[in-house]
């Protein structure tokens, strides 16, 4: 159950999947490709310091 | 048997203020509540705060038949007493947050910090402990809570903009997320309206499996595992590794697969409210619906006896294990000793479902549609994870996080990736991840914003909710307290508060008093004819 087989294998009818899922993932992706371009501008700056700065007390 | 059920959606926003670091939440937390009141104030949509009435409060009754005693309960368990910041609270919060300068100061006079709002829409918007919630009205259906859920977002970010915009206050930034990655959980909580006639026991055993396996098509994603998210990796759920427990009270310690906090907020030997806590908050608008109109489902399956016969040998091990594969193709053992995928256990619920919904006659446009959504939801991602990207949340989040990992290379761990984990529930528009996406179009919703914008002002019609919001609407200043089941009226030149219980939660629509409401009586004579 690593990541890797995540990204790589999306079923275990791999050979099958993998042909069928590569245009669809293309279609799907256009917009992300497209949020992507632009993602670096949307993100805080200083990620480490800003993920690191995120700090809750307790909730229900 | 249908998707129909009075229900009602609760979320505990994270809270930030960037520039000022060490910032007291509590106090970031009663800026949003008193911001939102300025807000209404100026006229932006016709609301009115007010105070909540803690009279019928009973957080340490235990659905189980017995009462947990106060001197036993964790502090974070006492919700029926009213909270105030502390002194100590004020000075931590230092900078540029003052405690006491309200933001409508002018219009306030006595410098009462407000932890508590009762909205026009029938919510509740209030400091809980160190967070901002909104708890929305009742509502009787998977699509109106769906709204009005929606609805509490624009309010915490209209809150949020009014404190952007007011000179001396450090911007406070609000998350609908449920963990810091710190070892904090906060929590998005359902409340289903259910008979007290059904015993609790049977509807522990008939939740726990659909519970812990629920999360494949509601779940939010997260980055790192363990309550640190110390552990590189991505999974399923928000809240599945802060759970320990099957059975339970608490909310905050030993968090419950099943809670059973038993505060009705309704006739109480009529009616039990159960109370979920093991949801994530979602951003995406059919993933809340799926939540709320599948476990209306599972819920009437329960009331029916019809409920699958599944139990799980470790439920708290299953629900973790399933969070953590994204691949979907992990299996957890039944009691039986057969071994199944989340998504086969789900199947199970499903076909039950649909069988009990043909043989009652439950064939309305709702319920066939998350029970064709619930299925079509299923099989997608049984056979292709990423094809429910438009619809799921964590699919949606986790495709957009593998497209920047690729691009830059970038293991689980990097800070990016964690950023972007946080900004995905970014609740502003401009920068919030999902936002940016469903802006392109790649989300499904279900409601248009016009109609969610709506919902921040307008109670739903067909619950108690219409009565207390049009209360607080149209007669602001005689409304001095309200709850879910009471609404508390002062009426000038007489002694005393008047009290209307509202116990019965499909009582007080707008089909029995919306006349009464548009006849713009007085407020004594509105009352006088409420009781006639």
């Amino acid at each position: 159950m690593t990541q890797e087989q995540f990204s790589s294998r999306p079923t275990e009818q791999q050979d099958v999947q993998e042909e069928d899922l590569a245009p669809a993932a293309q279609g799907q992706s256009a917009g992300v490709d497209d949020l992507l371009d632009e993602i670096d501008g949307v993100l805080e700056r200083n990620a480490e310091e800003f993920v690191r700065g995120f700090v809750q007390k307790g909730g229900q | 048997m249908s998707v129909h059920r009075v229900v009602g959606l609760e979320t505990e926003y994270g809270v930030l203020a960037p520039s000022t670091p060490g910032a007291s939440s509590t106090l970031l937390s009663a800026q949003v509540v008193n911001a939102y009141a300025a807000t209404i104030r100026s006229g932006y949509g016709h609301l009115a705060g007010t105070r909540w009435d803690y009279t019928d409060e009973t957080p340490l009754s235990d659905a189980r038949g017995f009462n947990q005693p106060r001197a036993l309960a964790h502090p974070s368990q006492l919700t029926d007493e009213p909270r105030e910041l502390t002194a100590a609270e004020i000075a931590l919060a230092g900078g540029d947050a003052r405690a006491g300068d309200t933001l409508y100061a002018e219009e306030e006079p006595e410098e009462h910090v407000l932890m508590n709002m009762v909205l026009g829409n029938g919510a509740r918007l209030y400091v809980d402990h160190a967070h901002p919630e909104y708890s929305s009205p009742e509502t009787t259906n998977p699509a109106d809570a769906v709204l009005w859920d929606q609805a509490g977002d624009r309010v915490v970010l209209a809150a949020a903009r009014r404190i952007e915009q007011s000179p001396g206050f450090a911007p406070v930034l609000l998350y609908k997320n449920n963990t810091d990655n710190k070892s904090v959980s906060y929590g998005a909580h359902e409340n289903y309206l259910m008979p007290r006639s059904v015993p609790f026991g049977d509807i522990a055993a008939g939740l726990i499996p659909f519970f812990a396996t629920r999360q494949v098509f509601c779940g939010s994603g997260r980055v790192g595992r363990g309550s640190m998210g110390s552990a590189a990796g991505f999974q399923v759920s928000q809240r599945a590794d802060f759970f320990e427990a099957e059975v339970g009270l608490e909310t905050t310690i030993r968090r419950p697969i099943v809670n059973t906090r038993d505060e009705p907020h309704a006739v109480w030997d009529k009616y039990r409210r159960l109370h979920v806590i093991i949801g994530d908050a979602n951003m995406g608008q059919v993933s809340t619906y799926l939540r709320t109109g599948t476990t209306a489902l599972v819920l009437s399956l329960i009331e029916a006896g019809s409920v699958p016969d599944l139990a799980l040998r470790h439920p708290v091990a299953a629900l973790q294990a399933i969070s953590h594969d994204p691949t979907l193709r992990t299996t957890v053992e039944l009691l039986d000793g057969r071994r199944l995928r989340a998504i086969d256990i789900q199947r199970v619920y499903l076909e039950a479902a649909r069988t009990h919904c043909a043989a009652t006659g439950a064939d309305d446009p709702m319920t066939a549609d998350v029970l064709e959504r619930w299925g079509s939801t299923l099989d997608t991602l049984s056979s292709d994870v990423f094809g429910a990207a438009s619809s799921v949340d964590w699919v949606a989040k986790y495709q957009l996080m593998q497209g920047y990992r690729d691009r830059h290379g970038l293991g689980w761990n990097d800070a990016r990736i964690g950023l972007m984990d946080l900004q995905w529930a970014d609740i502003r528009p401009e920068k919030g991840l999902y936002h940016r996406l469903a802006a392109r179009g790649m989300m499904e919703t279900l409601w248009s914003e016009e109609q969610i914008a709506h919902a921040v002002s307008h109670p739903p019609e067909d619950t108690r909710a219409y009565f207390r919001g049009r209360a607080l609407s149209q007669y602001p200043e005689d409304v001095v307290a309200a709850s879910w089941d009471a609404v508390l009226f002062s009426v000038p030149g007489r002694a005393g508060v008047q009290r209307v219980a509202t116990l019965e939660p499909q009582r007080g629509t707008r089909a029995l008093v919306g006349e009464l409401f548009d006849a713009s009586h007085s407020i004594s004579e509105f009352l006088e004819r409420l009781r006639a």
